[in-house]
């Protein structure tokens, strides 16, 4: 049943997939192969357990896709696939950094919006340099840059803005002034890239600052108004539009 | 109206059938599907475009479906996706929710009075038919993933 409506997942990397393809994975991961444990296959074998990333599920012996999108692979340590998919709703994973707006503060726990199902939590004492004596200054409204450590389908998620050694790293309140937007979760992963382009070419524009959280925030700052605004327009529009025309619209705009 | 909330049910149940629920607890996700036009199969229609959002919103489904819709006219023919006036000449209108696992059958509804046989030859035409439309879901896909 399963053998004929499925297919190799080899050789749908990189293609469009849709829920309910069922990719067949390739027999060296097979663990009962007719009573044989080591097998001697022409081609190395990549030891180690395989890693079925977003939108795949394991159903028997394949992956079921469960949400539509380029299927990607990554062959190194006993490989992992995973489907990229667009989407503009968050969904809290643990280790990512978003940004979260202060709705309330409850007690000793500050309630912020990452833009999921429920508000996240953040401790006062989740800062660096904080202790009883000496709480950070958080007032409901402001910005925040943190990491989740708790991040699951059956609790409530919760931040942190200290990593695992006590230090910020970048993280904490995000200062006065600034422009904070939302995009596509496409959009941050591209940003988000080692050498990414878009970023490069701005820099030289004017100088600014930016922070990007993975529930789709962008926060942008720079001399003036103007220059935010501009800023903010570009990064916007870079979902739609091609390498030659962000070109374009950059070259016209240093024109000026 | 009653008819408007049996549709709400209809697309509910279908829905409900496909949705990894598990992933996501203790949280509602609510469809809002606005008749822009209505020249006929309607319900099949919402179907569809019901799918579609499903998969642009990012949520995970075991399986896509769609909607067909079937009329038997009083001489016994059947007709795929009739318009307004078919509908209304027509002896039956069976509107079949088809998942595109095996092309099982995740809903299906009668308007109208029609044998058991006449009712196997519509599923079999309505299963059919559903091929096209999963292959006009891959291309918009494709389409959407290749800018």
């Amino acid at each position: 049943m399963a053998a004929e409506r499925g297919t190799a997942a080899e050789a749908l990397v990189g293609q469009v997939v849709l829920p309910g393809d069922l990719l067949l994975l390739p027999a060296h991961y097979d663990e009962d192969a007719e009573g044989e444990r080591l097998r001697l296959s022409a081609g190395a074998a990549p030891q180690g357990r395989l890693l079925c990333g977003p939108g795949l599920r394991r159903s028997g012996a394949g992956l079921l896709v469960t949400k539509c999108g380029l299927l990607r692979h990554r062959p190194g340590g006993g490989g992992a696939y995973w489907v990229d998919s667009q989407q503009k709703r968050y969904v809290p994973v643990k280790g990512d950094h978003v940004i979260g707006i202060v709705t309330a503060k409850a007690g000793d726990v500050f309630r912020l919006d990452v833009g999921g199902s429920e508000p996240a939590s953040l401790s006062y004492l989740a800062f660096e340099g904080a202790t009883k004596r000496n709480r950070p200054n958080v007032q409901v409204g402001d910005l925040i840059y943190g990491q989740f450590v708790v991040a699951n389908k059956d609790m409530e998620p919760e931040m942190v803005c200290i990593d695992s050694s006590g230090k910020s790293s970048g993280m904490g309140i995000i200062g006065q002034d600034g422009f904070l937007f939302k995009v596509s979760l496409g959009l941050i992963r591209k940003l988000l890239a080692p050498k990414c382009e878009i970023i490069q070419e701005l820099s030289q524009l004017y100088p600014f600052e930016l922070v990007l959280g993975m529930n789709g925030r962008i926060w942008v700052k720079a001399k003036t108004v103007q220059q935010t605004l501009i800023i903010v327009n570009i990064l916007e529009a870079c979902e739609y539009m091609t390498a030659e025309q962000r070109k374009q619209a950059l070259a016209k705009l240093s024109g000026n | 109206g009653v008819l408007e909330r049996s549709r709400e049910q209809l697309l509910r149940q279908t829905c409900e059938a496909v949705v990894l629920g598990v992933l996501h607890p203790r949280t509602a996700i609510s469809l809002v599907l606005q008749v822009l036009s209505d020249a006929g199969s309607l319900l099949s229609c919402c179907l569809n475009a019901a799918c579609m959002a499903l998969l642009d919103a990012g949520l995970p489904l075991s399986a896509l479906f769609c909607g067909v819709t079937c009329a038997l006219q009083p001489d016994g023919t059947i007709l795929l996706d009739p318009t307004a006036r078919q509908e209304q000449e027509a002896r039956a209108i069976l509107t079949f929710a088809i998942a595109s696992s095996e092309r099982k059958v995740l809903m299906a509804t009668t308007k109208g009075s029609c044998s058991v046989e006449e009712m196997q030859q519509c599923l079999a035409a309505a299963q059919r038919a559903a091929d096209t439309i999963f292959q006009f879901y891959r291309d918009s896909v494709r389409r959407r993933y290749s800018k």
